[in-house]
C-alpha cells in the first residue's frame, strides 16, 4: 500500500468538482435467511455463530436444493423501499450474477438486475450547517449475502500473501438490501460529510423500521462508495472509482476525502484516473488499488429459474405504507422536543451519527441529558482515540445502565468513567464492572468521618479557615479525603460532612 | 418355492400385480427384493444399468414386511423394488449424477421424490447410470460407462435416464425414476419398449434431483406398463414447498385415471392432434409405420384424428440448445472443488482460481464442457439479447402454438423418437446428429406440458422398439394416462402380448425364457 | 481458427469463455470446440428469426408468483454433514488454496 501523493483539500475543490455515488448493502434481522430456513447470523440478538452451524443444504449450494424467498424479507424490503420513497415495482424478478469465487457457495448470487422491487427514491440529509441535502436514490434491490473468508498465513491476515483460506457459510444467504443512488453533484466540499450524512440518515431508516440491526462494525451495514473528480466547470465525468466494503461512518467520510486528495493530485499530474476497485484501509487512512475491472467482470445475469416474479398486491403496499414510522424529519423534530435539546445539544447528537444510539439508550432508561453527555461526550472521544464509531463500542443498554448508577448516585462521574472503560474492555455489564471492580461510591458516612477528621487534624490552618467561615478552604480537604477513599466517593457528600465536622470540633 | 422358476416369475410382474401379491402376502417384500437383486447380479454386468446397489435393500424389505405382519396399513406399492436416477440424492447412496467430480459422494439429504418412495415403503435397489449431468440421449456420456440396451447390447438405451429404462426394460427393476429434461424419460422409453412420463413442470419436486436446466427439469415414472406409471406418479407427485416452482394443485389419483383408461376400450370423443412438424421427414420408416397403425387403431376405437401444426416448434431445438446449456452453465457452476466433490490440484500447486479450474477441466467430460462453453457463451454480454433472450421468445410462441393445438385436440401425438436405438459409438462424435434425438420431446419441455412415451411394437426394419409419445395440456396429466393406458391395452389387444414380453432375456440362454 | 472457417467463433473466443466458465480446457481442446460450437451455435441462431419485440419472453413453463416461505427456522445440517463432502477442512470450515482474485 505504497502512500499516494494527495493534494490539500481546498486546492482540490477549487479545481474539481467531486461527483460521488453510493451502494449501502443492509442486512435483514430476519430470523431465517433469505433462501433457506437456516437461522440468520444477522436476527436480533444472534451471532455469528460457531462454523457452518446455521447452514442448509441451500446455504451451501448442495447439488439439488433449491432456493424459496422468506415472506418476511419480501416485506421488510418493500417496507424499506417505501421509507426511501422509492416506487414498489409491480413486477420484480431474481436473477442470477455469476462469478466464481469460494465464499459463494453456489459460484453464483441471486440478486435482482433489471427489474428491483424498488425504484426511484430520494433520502433528505441534513448537514451541519443547517442545509437539507437531497439524494437520489436510483434502486433498492434484494440479494444474498456471502459466506465469510479467513485468510491463513502471509504476514497480514489479508488475502495478499496469505498461504490458504477458510469458509465459513453461516453468514451465506443472510438477505440484504442493497441501496444505490444516483450519481450526486453539487456537495463540492461537503462531500466528505454528506457521505458520513446519508449513510447514518440510511442507519437511522433501517433502525426506525427495526428491519437491520444495523451495526456497522459488525457488517450489518456496509458501504460502497463511488468517487468520480469533474474539472471545474468542465462539465465532464470523471473516470470513478469504487472503494468496498467501508465499514464505519467516520470510515465513509474519510475516505471520500481521501480519494477526492488522491485523484485530483494524479489528475493535476496530468494522470489518468483507472476505473477500478478500491479497498479503504482504517490503520493508515489511505485507500489501495484491488481488482481493475475487466472482461471477467462479465456477469452473465439471467432470471433465475427457481424463483418466481415478486408481485405484490397494492393492498400489501398499503398496508406497509400506512405501518410507516414516521419521516426522519418529523421523527427528529419530535425527539428534539421530547428531549429538550436546544438546537445545538441536537445538531450535535445528529451530526455525530448517534440519533440512533441516543434514541436507543433513553428507551433503555436513561434521561436524555445524561445519555447526549454520554456518548457524544466520552465514548466519542474514546472512539476518536481507538479511530472506530462510538457505536461499535457499548451498547446503549449498558450506556443506559451507567447513566442510572450516575443518577442514582451510585457512581461519580469519574467512576462512571472507569467503568465505561471495563464494559468497554469486555469486562461485562457496568453493573458486573462494579462489582468486580469494587468500583461503588462509599455511602458509608463512618469511613469518610474517619478521613476527614484525619484530614482537618493534619491540616490545622485550613480548619480555622472553615471555622472562620471561609467555606472555600474546605476544597483543601476533599483532596486528601478523596484520595484516601480511591475516588470513590461522592465530593458533594464528602463537602457537607467536612463542614459539619469542622463545625461539630473543637 | 421352486427357485429360480419362482423368482424369474416375480421379476415378470408389473408392479401393480407384484403389489397385489405383496399385499395378500402371497410373496414377501424380501423375496421380491431378493429376486430383483438376483436378476441385477445376473445381467447387470452386461447391462450396466445400475452405478450403485444398495446396502440395504434386504433390510429395508425386512422391514416392510414387518411392518406389514404387524398389520400396519401400507400403500400400494409398499415393498415394490424401486431403481432411482443418480442424479436424485439419497442419503445411503452415492449421487454422481453420472459424473466424476461428484464420484463418490454421499449428500447429506434425500430428494423429495425419494423421501417420498421411502415413506411409501418401497425399496430402493441401487442409483441408475445415467449421461453426465443427464446430457446426453444415448447414456454414452456418462463417466462411468455406458448402459446398454436390453434389445440389443450393441445399441443405446436412450439417454440420459438410459439406466432406469434399462433396468425396467431387463426386469432389474419392476419401477425406476427419472428425469426428463428434454425428453430423458421419453425418448429412452421409446427405444427400450417401456413406459415413460414426464409430468407437468411443477408437478413432482425437484428438490434434491441434481439441475441440469432448472426450467426445464422434471422427475418422473419409469416403468413397463402405464398403470405401474400411474402408481408410481401418485406417490411422488404433489406440492413440496422446498421447490418454489411446485405446483399447489390437488391432483386426482392417477392410478385411477389409468384403470379406468384401460377398462374402457374405447376412445369414443377423444380428438387426438397428430403435429404435423413432429413427423415425417428424418424421422426412420419403421417408426412411421408404426406410428401410422397406432393412429388407425385409435381411429378405430372411435377417436377423432385431427391434423395440427404447431409451426414454431421448428426453432424448438435451437431455442431448447440455447436455454438448456445456459442455465446448465449457471447450475454446474458450483462444481468447484470446494464444499462437494473432487479436487484437482494443477502440477505444482496454484490459487484456488487454479484449483478450480483443473478440477472441472478433469472432473467434466466433453459434452458438459461443450454445454457449459455454449451456455456461458449464450449468457454473455453482447450475445444475450441474440440467443438466450431470444430462446425465451421462442419459448412463448411454443406455448402459443400448444395452445392453439389444445383447443382442436384433447392430446397431441407424434413418435417419441425419430428412430429406433442406434448403435453405441455411431453419433458420439457429431454432437449435432445427437441433439436430434430429442426433436420430438422437447417442445413439452419449453412449454412445460405433460408427455409420456409408450410402446408402439417393433420396426421392421430392425426389429426394435418404438415409442409413441402422448402430450396433454399442462396440469392435464390424468388425460395422458387414461388415453394412454386405453391405447397400451388396445395395442396389446392387437398383438396378443405386451411389447416387453418379446425383450431378450439376455443372459439367460434360449429357452430359458418364461 | 484458419481463416477458411466462418465458425462464430474464435479459439481466443473460446478460451475467454473457458476462463469464465472456470475449466482449465487445453488448447486442443479449444481448437476442437471453437469448431464444434461454430456449427451447433449457427444452427441454432435462427431463433433470432421469430424473435420479434412484440413477443414477450417466457422464463417458466408455468408462471406463479409470489412463492414464498414463511420466516420460521427449519432444520439445519450438523457441523459433520455440512461438512461430510468437504475435498479438505481445517476444523470446521472448509479450507482452499490461496486466492488471487479479490471479493467482488
Amino acid at each position: 500500500m505504497s502512500s499516494a501523493e494527495l493534494m490539500d483539500f481546498d486546492k482540490a475543490l477549487e479545481l474539481f468538482e467531486p461527483v460521488l455515488g453510493f451502494e449501502v448493502h443492509v442486512e435483514l434481522n430476519t430470523k431465517t435467511k433469505m433462501f433457506s430456513p437456516a437461522p440468520n447470523p444477522a436476527a436480533p440478538g444472534a451471532d455469528a455463530g460457531e462454523p457452518n452451524t446455521m447452514v442448509t443444504p441451500v446455504c451451501l449450494g448442495l447439488p439439488g436444493s433449491l432456493p424459496v424467498v422468506n415472506e418476511q424479507a419480501i416485506r421488510f424490503s418493500i417496507s424499506l423501499g417505501l421509507a426511501l420513497g422509492c416506487e414498489i415495482a409491480p413486477t420484480s424478478r431474481f436473477a442470477r450474477k455469476n462469478y466464481f469465487y469460494p465464499d459463494l457457495a453456489k459460484n453464483y448470487q441471486i440478486s435482482q438486475y433489471d427489474e428491483p422491487i424498488a425504484h426511484d427514491g430520494a433520502v433528505d440529509v441534513e448537514l451541519a450547517n443547517g442545509t437539507t441535502f437531497r439524494v437520489e436514490i436510483e434502486r433498492a434491490h434484494m440479494e444474498e449475502d456471502a459466506g465469510k473468508l479467513t485468510h491463513v498465513g502471509g504476514a497480514t491476515g489479508r488475502i495478499q500473501g496469505a498461504d490458504y483460506s477458510l469458509v465459513d457459510y453461516n453468514r451465506a444467504g443472510v438477505p440484504l438490501v442493497e441501496i444505490v443512488t444516483k450519481m450526486i453533484t453539487g456537495a463540492d466540499r461537503d462531500a466528505p460529510e454528506l457521505a458520513k450524512a446519508y449513510v447514518s440518515a440510511i442507519r437511522d431508516i433501517v433502525v426506525s423500521l427495526g428491519i437491520s440491526e444495523a451495526r456497522m462494525e459488525r457488517g450489518n451495514l456496509r458501504c460502497d462508495a463511488n468517487i468520480s473528480l469533474s474539472p471545474r466547470g468542465s462539465g465532464k465525468l470523471g473516470t470513478r472509482t469504487e472503494t468496498k466494503n467501508v465499514n464505519s461512518l467516520r470510515s465513509v467520510e474519510r475516505t471520500i476525502r481521501y480519494e477526492i486528495q488522491r485523484q485530483a493530485a494524479i489528475l493535476a499530474a496530468g494522470g489518468t484516473i483507472i476505473q477500478e476497485t478500491r479497498h479503504w484501509h482504517e490503520d493508515s487512512g489511505t485507500t489501495s488499488p484491488g481488482r481493475p475491472k475487466s472482461d471477467a467482470d462479465d456477469y452473465r445475469y439471467f432470471p433465475e429459474p427457481d424463483l418466481l416474479p415478486v408481485e405484490p398486491s397494492r393492498e400489501l403496499i398499503e398496508e406497509l405504507r400506512a405501518a410507516l414510522p414516521e419521516p426522519p424529519a418529523v421523527r427528529r423534530n419530535r425527539l428534539k422536543e421530547s428531549w429538550g435539546f436546544s438546537d445545538l445539544e441536537f445538531q450535535d447528537v445528529v451530526n455525530s451519527g448517534l440519533l440512533v444510539e441516543v434514541e436507543s439508550t433513553v428507551a433503555a432508561g436513561a434521561s436524555p441529558a445524561q445519555a447526549r453527555k454520554w456518548w457524544t461526550g466520552e465514548i466519542a472521544r474514546l472512539a476518536n482515540v481507538k479511530a472506530v464509531d462510538p457505536s461499535s463500542l457499548v451498547s446503549p443498554a449498558d450506556v443506559a445502565a451507567l447513566a442510572v448508577l450516575v443518577e442514582s448516585g451510585e457512581l461519580t462521574d469519574r467512576l462512571a468513567r472507569q467503568v465505561l472503560e471495563g464494559v468497554i474492555a469486555g469486562e461485562g455489564t457496568p453493573v458486573e464492572v462494579v462489582e468486580k471492580r469494587g468500583l461503588k461510591v462509599i455511602s458509608d458516612d463512618g469511613a469518610l468521618i474517619a478521613a476527614i477528621d484525619d484530614a482537618l487534624a493534619s491540616q490545622p490552618d485550613v480548619l480555622e479557615k472553615i471555622r472562620d467561615g471561609k467555606l472555600q478552604a474546605a476544597g483543601a480537604i476533599i483532596g486528601p479525603v478523596m484520595k484516601a477513599m480511591h475516588g470513590q466517593a461522592d465530593a458533594a457528600r464528602v463537602r457537607e460532612l467536612i463542614l459539619e465536622r469542622a463545625n461539630s470540633q473543637g | 418355492m421352486s427357485g429360480h422358476g419362482a423368482a424369474t416369475e416375480l421379476i415378470a410382474l408389473t408392479a401393480a400385480e407384484l403389489s397385489a401379491r405383496l399385499a395378500s402376502r402371497d410373496v414377501s417384500a424380501v423375496e421380491a427384493t431378493q429376486a430383483h437383486l438376483d436378476r441385477i447380479a445376473e445381467v447387470d454386468g452386461d447391462i450396466h444399468a445400475f452405478l450403485h446397489i444398495s446396502a440395504d435393500a434386504l433390510k429395508t424389505a425386512a422391514e416392510v414386511d414387518g411392518a406389514r405382519r404387524m398389520g400396519a396399513k401400507l400403500g400400494p406399492l409398499a415393498g415394490v423394488p424401486i431403481a432411482i436416477k443418480d442424479v436424485l440424492c439419497t442419503l445411503d447412496m452415492p449421487s454422481t449424477a453420472g459424473s466424476r467430480i461428484l464420484e463418490g459422494w454421499v449428500p447429506p439429504y434425500d430428494a423429495t421424490v425419494v423421501s417420498k418412495l421411502r415413506k411409501a415403503k418401497l425399496i430402493p435397489l441401487g442409483k441408475t447410470n445415467m449421461d453426465e449431468f443427464a446430457m446426453g440421449s444415448s447414456t454414452e456420456h456418462s463417466a462411468f460407462g455406458p448402459t446398454h440396451n436390453p434389445w440389443d447390447l450393441d445399441r443405446i438405451p436412450g439417454g440420459s435416464g438410459g439406466g432406469s429404462a434399462a433396468a425396467v426394460a431387463a426386469f432389474e427393476a419392476p419401477l425406476a425414476l427419472g428425469s426428463d429434461t428434454g425428453g430423458s424419460i421419453r425418448q429412452p422409453a421409446a427405444v427400450t419398449g417401456t413406459v415413460g412420463m414426464k409430468p407437468t413442470y411443477g408437478g413432482v419436486s425437484r428438490y434434491g434431483a441434481i439441475a441440469l436446466a432448472s426450467s426445464l427439469d422434471q422427475v418422473g415414472p419409469v416403468t413397463r406398463t402405464v398403470l405401474d406409471a400411474a402408481l408410481l406418479h401418485d406417490v411422488i407427485g404433489g406440492h413440496d414447498p422446498h421447490d418454489s416452482t411446485s405446483l399447489t394443485d390437488s391432483w386426482p389419483s392417477f392410478a385411477e385415471a389409468a384403470r379406468t383408461g384401460a377398462a374402457a376400450g374405447s376412445l369414443k370423443g377423444v380428438r387426438v392432434g397428430v403435429v404435423k412438424e413432429l413427423g415425417g421427414e428424418g424421422f426412420q420408416a419403421g417408426v412411421s409405420a408404426r406410428f401410422a397403425e397406432a393412429l388407425d387403431l385409435m381411429a378405430a376405437a372411435g377417436a377423432e384424428i385431427v391434423d395440427v401444426s404447431t409451426p414454431s416448434f421448428t426453432y424448438a431445438i435451437a431455442a431448447y440448445y440455447l436455454i438448456l446449456p445456459a442455465e446448465a452453465s449457471s447450475n454446474l457452476a458450483k462444481f468447484d472443488s470446494v464444499r462437494f466433490g473432487l479436487r484437482v490440484n494443477p502440477p505444482g500447486g496454484g490459487t484456488v482460481e487454479d484449483v478450480m479450474a483443473a478440477t472441472r477441466e478433469a472432473g467434466f467430460g466433453a459434452e458438459v464442457k461443450r454445454r457449459i462453453i455454449l451456455g456461458t457463451y449464450a449468457l454473455s454480454a453482447g450475445y444475450y439479447d441474440a440467443y438466450y433472450g431470444s430462446a425465451q421468445k421462442v419459448r412463448t410462441l411454443i406455448q402459443r402454438d400448444f395452445a392453439a393445438a389444445f383447443e382442436k385436440a384433447d392430446v397431441l401425438v407424434s413418435p417419441a423418437a425419430p428412430t429406433t436405438a442406434f448403435k453405441l459409438g455411431e453419433k458420439l462424435e457429431d454432437p449435432l446428429a445427437m441433439y436430434l434425438n430429442d426433436v420430438t420431446t422437447i417442445p413439452a419441455n419449453l412449454a412445460g406440458v405433460p408427455g409420456m412415451g409408450l410402446p408402439m411394437g417393433l420396426a421392421e426394419e430392425d426389429n426394435l422398439p418404438t415409442g409413441i409419445q402422448i402430450m396433454a395440456p399442462a396440469h392435464e396429466d390424468a388425460r395422458i394416462y387414461r388415453v394412454g393406458a386405453t391405447l397400451e391395452a388396445l395395442l396389446e389387444q392387437s398383438w396378443g402380448h405386451s411389447l416387453i414380453s418379446r425383450a431378450p432375456r439376455h443372459p439367460l440362454a434360449e429357452g430359458r425364457t418364461t | 481458427m484458419s481463416e477458411s472457417n466462418p465458425s462464430p467463433l474464435d479459439v481466443a473466443q473460446v478460451a475467454h469463455l473457458a476462463n469464465l466458465a472456470r475449466i482449465a480446457l487445453t488448447p486442443e481442446e479449444i481448437e476442437k470446440l471453437t469448431g464444434e460450437l461454430g456449427v451447433i451455435i449457427e444452427s441454432i441462431a435462427k431463433v433470432s428469426e421469430v424473435a420479434t419485440p412484440d413477443v414477450p419472453s417466457t422464463s417458466h413453463p408455468i408462471r406463479l408468483t409470489n412463492v414464498f416461505r414463511p420466516d420460521v427456522p427449519g432444520e439445519t445440517l450438523t457441523v459433520e454433514e455440512a461438512l461430510s463432502g468437504a475435498p479438505e477442512r481445517d476444523g470446521d470450515r472448509f479450507k482452499v488454496p490461496a486466492i488471487l482474485g479479490e471479493e467482488q
